[in-house]
């Protein structure tokens, strides 16, 4: 029998705000364990959440890029668990009455494109840190990260192959980054994914038992450990054993999940309505305002650029993947009209020394300008496409601007026709030889020809102006004999 | 002049304006006062001479100054669940034994600006879960007026402290009636406000839809000076209500002829003292006398008012005090075996029984499978009851009723027996479901000597409405001026 999976994915963001979502203390990455901490993200007796109206902001900037409903009215609720990581031994959620409902994100597939539909889009408040000691049995706190902003987002159970889940992660990934709500960052943690996969017969429309996977750390990851989950609950099947529902924890190192606790071992996290928090309103015009400030997201970008910019789909998709890419291309062919050449020069020089990474655009030391000055020098003929490749990586290299570099280093192309005239008459006088190969009719020498000429001009003659005048000499040689 | 121990705040005021005494002066003389009385009443878990000195000084040169409030100076108890920065502040606990706060409650920084002085943090039932301070990881509190008896609770030692002239004035908390059935059981006033009215922050949270801060005094004029003091908008209180406040000393002289009070017929039904019936009916021709109009009326769903209230409450509860785990702060077990063993250990000898009692009540009523049995069904009865009132409120200007269906108890006589402990609170509880303003006032003794306070219940952020009540009725009344024979 055949046997199809069903994933559904549940992705926590980290969201981008100055501050924690209850409390005024910031979310700045990497300071000393509990500095960024007060009362309240403590967990101090007495004290009370506040709500950070930017993380309201920022999870209904989300909701609206994925087309989810906005609840009018929702509700904080408290999920109850005890871990040292969560100092009041709750965690502010959303539980009956999320943000956000509903919705859909496309994702591009091999068979085109495919709408996964959400189920819901909620804010919770995030834990924080054990920091585990290796020689004794202690275990510290660090409650930097207890209380920063996270969305959750909850997708129906439809993604088929762990492909397709690793492309929904993207996409999603793709609008948190753009929407610059979340640096969708998986390796430090600010966008997570766990995944309840469960296998069913192809043609079956009820939904198998699940298993829940945790621990996915990066794309690669999730892909690894959908396919080895799918794998093991197809082996057991066949063998006719029954799946336990359970969540199980991914081994990057084996690449194998391993039970972490079943289903009876589930915690039963009593949730209700915080009563210190009032019911969220989120009112119809502060949902106006933000979807008319809403920017253009990746999917219709790419749109735009094929149309505007004549460039192919597959240029367009690598042009558009980062919103500081779009821009830094955008503003290049503002200052140089001519997209399929900008496009090209991104697409291979800089996409080389950004090692295929198009997000470190950000920190590029090539600013738009330099870069349109460097294709204009090519265009005028200052300098030739070859060595504009030299000047573009000492450009990156050292910060410094492309005439700068091309007049310390003499790299400027030789079009003077005097100058390049005497070097041609030295080398036809030097390899009479190969002037009567020519003269012959074996017009391959040419190339032999063009090549000296290069090699003594160091690469800067200008390969128009050299082919015109070797032919003009090479022609007056054959009228002289 | 009298014992300075014995004046009401607003008579402290005009000794410090007369300059007849300076607030370190006052000040000492409650330190004193405090220092003969502890060994019988044990209205304090804290007594903090410093700390008060300190601010009586400070009090005395901004007075100088020609600054301050009229507050400003006066001696007073806090509630010991309310935090004091750099004071230990333990909310009756074995389990915040040793908690001194990082941080002041927003009452205490409204002190603090006032001027007025702490004495102290006055003794309560643990995490505020007791009518009659029992409960205690200190020790009871003695009823003033008679050393055998209970003081009520939960704000047991702040009404007690009132009562037995230990402070001017004091703050206690409410969430089902703990400051009104302490302040009537030691014959004192006390107010709890509408929810929302003050703020909740550094408040350490019993059942945050209930809890609220309120003053308790000897008369109306000191409860109104207080309420003025602590009411307002607070930004870090989420629930706390964007709303100014009228000036309640504005509503001390105003004639109450033409109002209307409500009898609700659920409330006298309970009524298990004929000495309290005695003092309503008193109370009623005394207002009568005023020119006031009774109707009767009635609550149908408050019988269920104490049911709902031991879901919601000790659900909230369950979940508030899961922070006490040994990791951050307060007491932790000096052995255990693992983490889960660590939490396991510190809060069974950290927590007392009747703590413990109620925190398995609600994780129980929150579980899986029973959340909508009981919570969900329980914050149902909560919007009946709130609608009731509402009804009610068409008919009357306020409803007057007992604050307890019986005067002080024994010590012991109901500490091992829940039920008839939580039965207590009849009266007060569904005020608090409500969300209303209630007051407790002195209305009379009974029999044997016992202060018996009475209870007046207005519409929402209508404080102004019950101060305007209470102090016509004191000003034809001098139960309020009774002293405990100590």
């Amino acid at each position: 029998m055949e046997y199809e999976a069903v994933i559904g994915l549940e992705i926590h963001a980290q969201l981008l705000t100055d501050s924690k979502a209850f409390c005024s203390c910031t979310t700045r990455f990497g300071n000393e364990p509990n500095t960024n901490t007060c009362p309240i993200c403590q967990g101090m007796p007495g004290v009370l959440p506040v709500l950070n109206r930017k993380a309201l902001e920022f999870t209904v900037r989300m909701a609206l890029a994925c087309n989810c409903e906005i609840n009018e009215v929702s509700r904080f609720a408290r999920k109850n668990y005890y871990y040292p990581d969560l100092p009041k031994n709750y965690q502010i959620s959303q539980y009956e009455l999320p943000v956000a409902e509903g919705g859909w994100v496309e994702v591009e597939t091999d068979d085109g494109i495919r709408r996964i539909r959400l189920t819901r889009i909620h804010m919770e408040e995030d834990a924080g840190k054990l920091i585990h000691d290796d020689h004794k049995p202690v275990s510290y706190v660090d409650l930097n990260r207890t209380g920063v902003p996270l969305i959750e987002i909850v997708s129906e159970p439809e993604i088929r192959s762990p492909e397709e889940a690793a492309a929904y992660l993207r996409a999603l990934r793709s609008i948190l980054v753009y929407l610059q709500i979340c640096d969708g960052n998986m390796e430090e943690g600010s966008f997570r994914c766990d995944a309840n996969v469960s296998i069913r017969p192809v043609g079956e429309t009820n939904l198998g038992v699940k298993t829940e996977l945790k621990n996915m750390n990066s794309f690669r990851n999730v892909q690894r450990g959908l396919q080895y989950e799918i794998e093991r609950q197809t082996a057991l099947i066949q063998e006719g054993e029954r799946i336990t529902q359970e969540t199980r924890l991914f081994d990057p190192t084996t690449g194998t999940t391993a039970s972490m606790r079943s289903k009876e071992q589930a915690h039963d996290y009593r949730y209700f309505p915080d009563p210190d928090l009032l019911p969220l309103r989120v009112p119809p015009p502060l949902v106006e305002r933000i979807r008319n400030a809403l920017p253009e997201l990746a999917a219709q970008k790419k749109e735009r650029f094929i149309k505007q910019f004549g460039i192919p789909p597959y240029d367009s998709g690598v042009l558009t993947a980062s919103r500081d890419m779009a821009a830094y291309f955008e503003e290049t062919v503002r200052l140089f009209p001519n997209p399929k050449i900008v496009s090209n020069w991104i697409m291979t020089e800089l996409m080389r020394e950004l090692k295929g990474e198009e997000s470190g655009i950000s920190r590029c030391p090539v600013p738009p300008k330099e870069l349109a000055e460097l294709l204009n020098l090519i265009g005028d003929g200052t300098i030739s496409g070859k060595i504009a490749k030299t000047v573009f990586e000492e450009m990156y290299a050292t910060g410094r601007g492309a005439r700068t570099i091309i007049e310390e280093k003499g790299l400027l192309q030789v079009s003077d026709t005097g100058e390049l005239t005497e070097v041609i008459r030295k080398i036809l006088d030097d390899n009479p030889g190969e002037v009567a190969k020519f003269l012959a009719g074996k017009t391959k020498v040419m190339g032999f020809f063009v090549g000296q000429v290069m090699k003594v001009t160091k690469g800067q003659g200008n390969p128009a102006v050299v082919n015109r005048l070797l032919t003009e000499e090479l022609k007056f040689r054959s009228l002289d004999k | 002049m009298a014992n300075l121990y014995e004046m009401t705040a607003t008579e402290l005021g005009r000794v410090l304006a007369g300059k007849k005494a300076s607030s370190v002066e006052i000040t000492d003389a409650f330190l004193k006062r405090i220092e003969a009385m502890e060994e019988k009443v044990h209205s304090y878990v804290t007594v903090t001479p410093e700390l008060a000195l300190d601010m009586a000084g400070e009090a005395d040169r901004r007075l100088a100054r020609g600054e301050g409030g009229p507050l400003t100076g006066i001696p007073m108890a806090v509630k010991d669940n309310m935090c004091i920065k750099g004071q230990r502040t333990t909310c009756g606990s074995k389990i915040l034994h040793n908690f001194v706060p990082p941080y002041d409650a927003q009452v205490v920084s409204r002190i603090r600006e006032e001027g007025m002085v702490i004495l102290g943090s006055a003794n309560m039932d643990e995490f505020a879960m007791g009518s009659s301070t029992e409960t205690s990881h200190w020790g009871t509190t003695r009823n003033p007026w008679n050393l055998d008896m209970i003081p009520g609770g939960s704000s047991g030692g702040s009404a007690a402290a009132v009562a037995a002239g230990e402070a001017a004035v004091s703050l206690g908390s409410d969430t089902g009636g703990s400051i009104r059935l302490p302040a009537a059981f030691c014959g004192v006033t006390g107010i709890k406000p509408t929810y929302g009215a003050v703020s909740r922050y550094g408040l350490v949270a019993y059942a945050s839809s209930l809890d609220q801060i309120g003053p308790i005094s000897r008369d109306v004029p000191d409860l109104a000076l207080i309420l003025n003091m602590i009411c307002g908008h607070d930004p870090k209180d989420s629930t706390s209500v964007p709303r100014a406040h009228e000036d309640f000393t504005a509503f001390l002289d105003k004639p109450i002829s033409g109002m209307t009070l409500g009898l609700p017929k659920e409330f006298f039904n309970k009524l298990a003292s004929p000495d309290v019936e005695r003092v309503v009916a008193e109370t009623r021709s005394v207002f009568e006398g005023l020119g006031v109009n009774f109707v009767e009326l009635s609550l149908p769903h408050l019988d269920y008012g104490i049911a709902a209230y031991y879901i919601i409450a000790p659900s909230e509860a369950s979940s508030n005090l899961a922070r006490y785990d040994g990791v951050k702060y307060g007491h932790r077990a000096a052995k255990f075996s693992s983490m889960i063993d660590m939490y396991c250990r510190t809060r069974a000898e950290g927590f007392g029984p009747e703590v413990k009692r109620r925190i398995m009540l609600g994780t129980y009523a929150l579980s899986s499978g029973y959340y909508d049995a009981y919570y969900l069904k329980a914050a149902k009865v909560r919007t009946l009851i709130t609608r009731d009132f509402k009804r009610a409120f068409e008919a009357c200007d306020a409803i007057f009723c007992p604050t307890a269906p019986s005067p002080a108890f024994r010590i012991g006589e109901k500490i091992d027996d829940p039920i008839q402990m939580y039965l207590t609170d009849v009266c007060t509880i569904p005020v608090n479901m409500a969300g209303l303003p209630g007051m407790a006032f002195p209305a009379g003794f009974s029999a044997d000597g016992l202060p018996i306070g009475l209870q007046l219940i207005a519409p929402h952020f209508e404080e102004a409405r019950l101060i305007q009540l209470a102090a016509a009725f004191q000003r034809e009344t001098d139960h309020h001026l009774k002293r405990p024979p100590l």
